[in-house]
């Protein structure tokens, strides 16, 4: 008997007990139907060729393992950033089951959300009632300061129009008239979760500059700059590393949805549903600020674009991690703000630099493959080259044609980008057949990569969302000088634990 | 091993007066009639349960429920190793299930099983506005290049699907016609219904229509052919159980749907018994069978020892004496660990209580294992639950049980805070919420990554498991001791 109360085995080891193994292959030979085991070690080798990658890449309809999520999922994640705000999504409640699942797997956090839960008769008459009611209880139950409302694809399907629902809400008096309910329309068959985090915060900044009060025009000026994070699964320690360069600046800043507080909450007995983000009075201020910054290009682009429109000026980074990218930051922040960059962030940029140099050789001519958002991959693929890496293969499901071209005039920027290439909108299983086909030193991704680094045996390192089954990682930052130490540690520490798993002569105890 | 006990049912009452109060007066009226106290135990042994069920959540109060996709494609055909499952709409469904429901299995993933993968008809605008059959189309040749060794498809329908008029059965039948394979599509669009519960309906119905019938393996039958259904081999769940019964002298000719195969499914009705653990999200097929081909069908529980010697007596009792005996014989067989586990656990655990929310047939079927380590159920209650899951829950729970039916984020948050169970058994949308209250927790939907649960080798993790939850050092370090006074 293979178990015991002493020493108890469970899933990982309980099935490599002959028990077990006994019943599969019994079960496998009678039951199953299975292929022959040579027809399967044939498929698997031969899904490792060039002729198997170009019927691969052939594709055009089947999307196998993308590494996107769908638009609502990041209005979602938008909203939780504001004070007291309550993401609402508006269409079938399974969706938002599933937003509040993949958060919390990621954040270790609870996701308080709710859904109107549509169903049948609201696909043929509507979802009106359901806006109603649903705007009315939560309100009531959950005492937010503002509801953020976005959509399912449902919703979007049937029309469902959110600006006359809400305002019929209104009439109706399921929330007070002057109660902040901005929108956002977020059909998941457009985009994926970062064109859903830059609508719902369009969608915030339009509820406090246009609807609340009228169509505001700015006014004098409040000294501040406004800084929108994007979705960003290391927002909770990025926000926070930024914030103290802006403090040690002396800058006077806002951020647009700040997330590090309620997803990082204490356990100290009480569970907060809400907790810091931005305060609603900030950003009705915000529009009199001196300049938005949005860190992820393509997180902030129709934003960006409505600040605009208010006479602001804005500019938008991709990601800003690594040395180059830092100090651009840096340098942009101190041009708007007229404040100095202080010895002590210049002293924090020579220490990484420091590491850089102690460790180069074991980074010169690395070769490693990268998926992500756009905004990630580019930020990724430029700190790479600073350490002499060469980021091979740079693939982003989400990321579109502008975004290859610039992956592509980045490359052209270094030597160690000669032999690179960007591939938008490729999925995973694309990888799969980059990696077997034109194999890296490295893959780096977030948790999805595991399978590739299963099949191709090419080390994974997790620095990007989703982050499932490693504990903590989004706690410290990515961004910054500090952020960019961190991440030269996670890509060392791999490189030498693989050097010394790889040969007993040249196990080495200094390197 | 039954513990007696009743729990406080003035208290339980006056709870849920409290939670009604803060609604709005239409939205409290409809939730009044999904909360209850058991009542006392009646002439047939079994407690009150009854609430409401099965009715539309309201909007806005944060329900915990999913949707009939999820029934479908996560809890029904997603474990079915062998075909390729096709999320059919936008990319966010496929995206947030992605093996999130630990259905083990044994096959190489991309090659000859496609369990734990992601594969979708990714919804742009056009195919909103052109609709999705063409593209389907094109995408299930694509399918059969890429994967050669897939058995079948299935086609789990979004949102969209339904809302935009597409013929996915069409496109199914014609091309099974092309590449002579199973191709099933499923009407599980996650508007139907009011929970995952119609998706598991739908499922159902899809595996009677479009695999039933279609083609047999040869196989020879013999007499104690039995389906393990509705199992999913959650954290490997499906196979300690398939030992037992193997070991009381059956033979298990399809395991549904963890680890299963297509053949194992086409086959099923050639079986003499159906033995169904997960009653809600498969009683249908079952009853199916039973119709059409003269299966019967007998409901069991293999979490801990009681229900697991019970359930393996009233199985064998559909079989001859051997069987009988042999059922006696793995009973003995495993007192010893059975008898370990509760010496061990039983002292650390004792008098502890348990509030669940689970989904399927968990909120019930687990008490007894609780109770077998001398833990005490105070609340329970079922995401979709229907009104033969909750008259089953009276055989189960004790008086004065709270009974919480579709709980809303609100009623669960002050349930749990005014009660301060021991543990909490729920979900990962519910897990860290409670343990910010410094409560213990496991997700009882996932095992919380561990597992298996089921079966007396199960047994030993659930008690090591719950031991390690509610006993860890760190609930002692939630107060900075400059505030402990």
């Amino acid at each position: 008997m293979p178990q015991s109360a002493e020493k108890t085995k469970d899933h990982v080891s309980l099935f490599k007990e002959p028990e077990y193994t006994e019943m599969f292959a019994d079960k496998k030979a009678k039951f199953e139907c299975r292929p022959s085991d040579e027809a399967v070690a044939a498929q698997a080798e031969y899904t490792k060729t060039w002729e198997y990658r170009e019927k691969n890449f052939a594709r055009e309809k089947a999307v196998i393992n993308p590494a996107k999520a769908c638009q609502p999922l990041g209005a979602v994640f938008a909203a939780q950033g504001f004070e007291e705000t309550m993401p609402y999504v508006h269409g079938s409640q399974g969706c938002v089951a599933y937003f509040r699942s993949h958060l919390a797997r990621h954040f270790k956090e609870a996701v308080p959300c709710v859904s109107d839960s549509m169903t049948e008769d609201a696909a043929v008459f509507g979802g009106l009632t359901n806006i109603v009611d649903g705007l009315q209880n939560s309100y009531t139950l959950y005492k937010p300061k503002m509801i953020a409302v976005s959509t399912t694809c449902m919703a979007e399907v049937i029309g469902d129009d959110l600006s006359a629902f809400i305002a019929t809400a209104k009439e109706k008096e399921s929330v007070p008239a002057d109660f902040a309910v901005p929108f956002a329309h977020t059909p998941s068959f457009v985009g994926s979760h970062t064109t859903g985090y830059d609508n719902m915060i369009k969608g915030v900044l339009n509820y406090f500059w246009d609807r609340e009060k009228g169509e505001l025009k700015a006014g004098a000026t409040n000294g501040k700059i406004n800084i929108i994070p994007g979705f960003d699964g290391y927002a909770v320690a990025n926000n926070r590393e930024l914030k103290r360069y802006l403090d040690t600046m002396g800058v006077d800043y806002t951020f647009i949805s700040d997330v590090s507080d309620i997803y990082d909450t204490p356990s100290d007995g009480t569970y907060r549903m809400y907790d810091g983000g931005t305060k609603l009075d900030d950003v009705r201020d915000a529009i009199n600020a001196k300049a938005t910054i949005g860190l992820q290009h393509y997180c902030s682009e129709k934003s960006l674009e409505y600040i605009g429109t208010k006479g602001q000026a804005t500019t938008s980074f991709h990601y800003p991690m690594g040395v180059g990218a830092t100090d651009a930051l840096l340098m942009k922040i101190s041009e708007l703000s007229g404040k100095a960059i202080p010895d002590s962030i210049e002293k924090e940029r020579g220490r990484l630099v420091d590491a850089m140099a102690d460790s180069q050789a074991y980074l010169h001519g690395k070769k490693v493959a990268v998926f992500g958002d756009p905004d990630f991959v580019y930020a990724m693929a430029t700190f790479l080259l600073e350490m002499g890496c060469e980021p091979t293969h740079c693939l982003s499901t989400n990321g579109g044609k502008d975004w290859a071209a610039k992956m592509e005039a980045l490359f052209a920027t270094s030597p160690f980008g000669a032999g690179c290439k960007a591939y938008a909108g490729k999925d995973l299983w694309h990888m799969r057949s980059l990696l077997f086909t034109e194999p890296t030193d490295l893959l780096i991704g977030s948790s999805y990569g595991k399978y590739l680094e299963k099949d191709t045996g090419i080390p994974l390192i997790r620095l990007t969302f989703p982050i499932f089954d490693r504990h903590h990682h989004h706690r410290f930052p990515t961004m910054g000088y500090q952020g960019a130490l961190r991440v030269l540690v996670e890509i060392l520490d791999r490189i030498f634990e693989v050097t010394d798993a790889a040969s007993d002569i040249s196990y080495d105890l200094t390197r | 091993m039954s513990l007696d006990y009743t729990n406080d049912s003035a208290a339980a009452e006056a709870l849920i007066k409290e939670v009604l109060d803060a609604y709005p007066e239409k939205s409290g009226k409809r939730r009044a009639k999904h909360l209850a106290v058991a009542k006392p135990t009646d002439e047939a042994g079994t407690t009150g349960c009854g609430v409401k069920s099965n009715i539309k959540s309201i909007p806005g109060v944060m329900t915990i429920r999913g949707c009939a996709y999820a029934g479908s494609k996560g809890v029904v055909w997603g474990p079915v190793k062998d075909m390729v499952h096709i999320s059919h709409g936008p990319v966010g469904c496929g995206q947030y299930s992605w093996s999130q429901r630990r259905n083990y299995f044994n096959g190489t993933v991309g090659i000859d099983s496609f369990v734990t993968m992601q594969v979708t008809s990714d919804f742009q605008e056009r195919d909103i506005v052109f609709g999705g059959d063409k593209n389907l189309d094109a995408m299930i040749d694509e399918l059969d290049v890429m994967f050669p060794l897939n058995k079948g498809i299935s086609i789990q329908s979004e949102c969209p699907i339904g809302l935009i008029g597409d013929d996915i059965e069409a496109v199914a039948k014609k091309k099974h016609k092309e590449t002579g394979k199973t191709i099933v599509p499923v009407r599980c669009e996650g508007f139907r219904g009011v929970s995952q519960s119609l998706g598991h309906h739908i499922a159902n119905d899809a595996i009677r229509d479009w695999v039933f019938e279609k083609g047999v393996p040869e196989f020879e039958t013999g007499p104690y052919d039995v389906n393990l259904i509705a199992d999913y081999n959650i954290g490997g769940d499906a196979w300690p159980s398939r030992k037992l019964l193997e070991e009381m002298g059956l033979r298990v000719i399809g395991m549904w749907s963890g680890d299963a195969t297509l053949a194992e499914m086409a086959r099923a009705p050639k079986a003499k018994l159906n033995l169904i653990h997960c009653y809600r999200s498969m009683n249908y097929i079952c009853r199916h069978m039973e119709e059409k081909y003269g299966i019967s069908w007998v409901e069991y529980n293999f979490f801990g020892p009681t229900q697991i010697a019970a359930s393996l007596r009233k199985i064998a009792a559909q079989f001859d004496e051997t069987i009988q005996a042999n059922a006696e014989k793995v009973i003995a067989k495993y007192q010893g660990l059975v008898d370990s586990i509760v010496a061990k656990y039983k002292p650390r655990l004792d008098g502890k209580q348990v509030m669940l929310y689970v989904g399927g047939l968990r909120p019930r079927h687990v008490a007894n294992a609780y109770e077998d380590l001398g833990m005490k159920i105070v609340g329970t209650g079922y995401e979709f639950g229907h009104n033969d899951d909750y008259q089953r829950t009276g055989h189960y729970v004790k008086e004065g049980t709270l009974i919480y039916d579709d709980v809303t984020g609100y009623e669960l948050e002050k349930f749990i805070e005014k009660i301060r169970p021991d543990l909490v058994g729920s979900g990962i949308k519910e897990k860290y919420a409670t343990q910010k209250m410094g409560v213990p927790f496991r997700q009882m939907h996932s095992w919380d990554y561990s597992g298996p649960y089921h079966g007396y080798d199960g047994f030993a993790i659930f008690a090591r498991d719950m031991d390690m939850a509610i006993n860890s050092p760190v609930w002692s370090k939630f107060k900075a001791p400059w505030k402990a006074a």
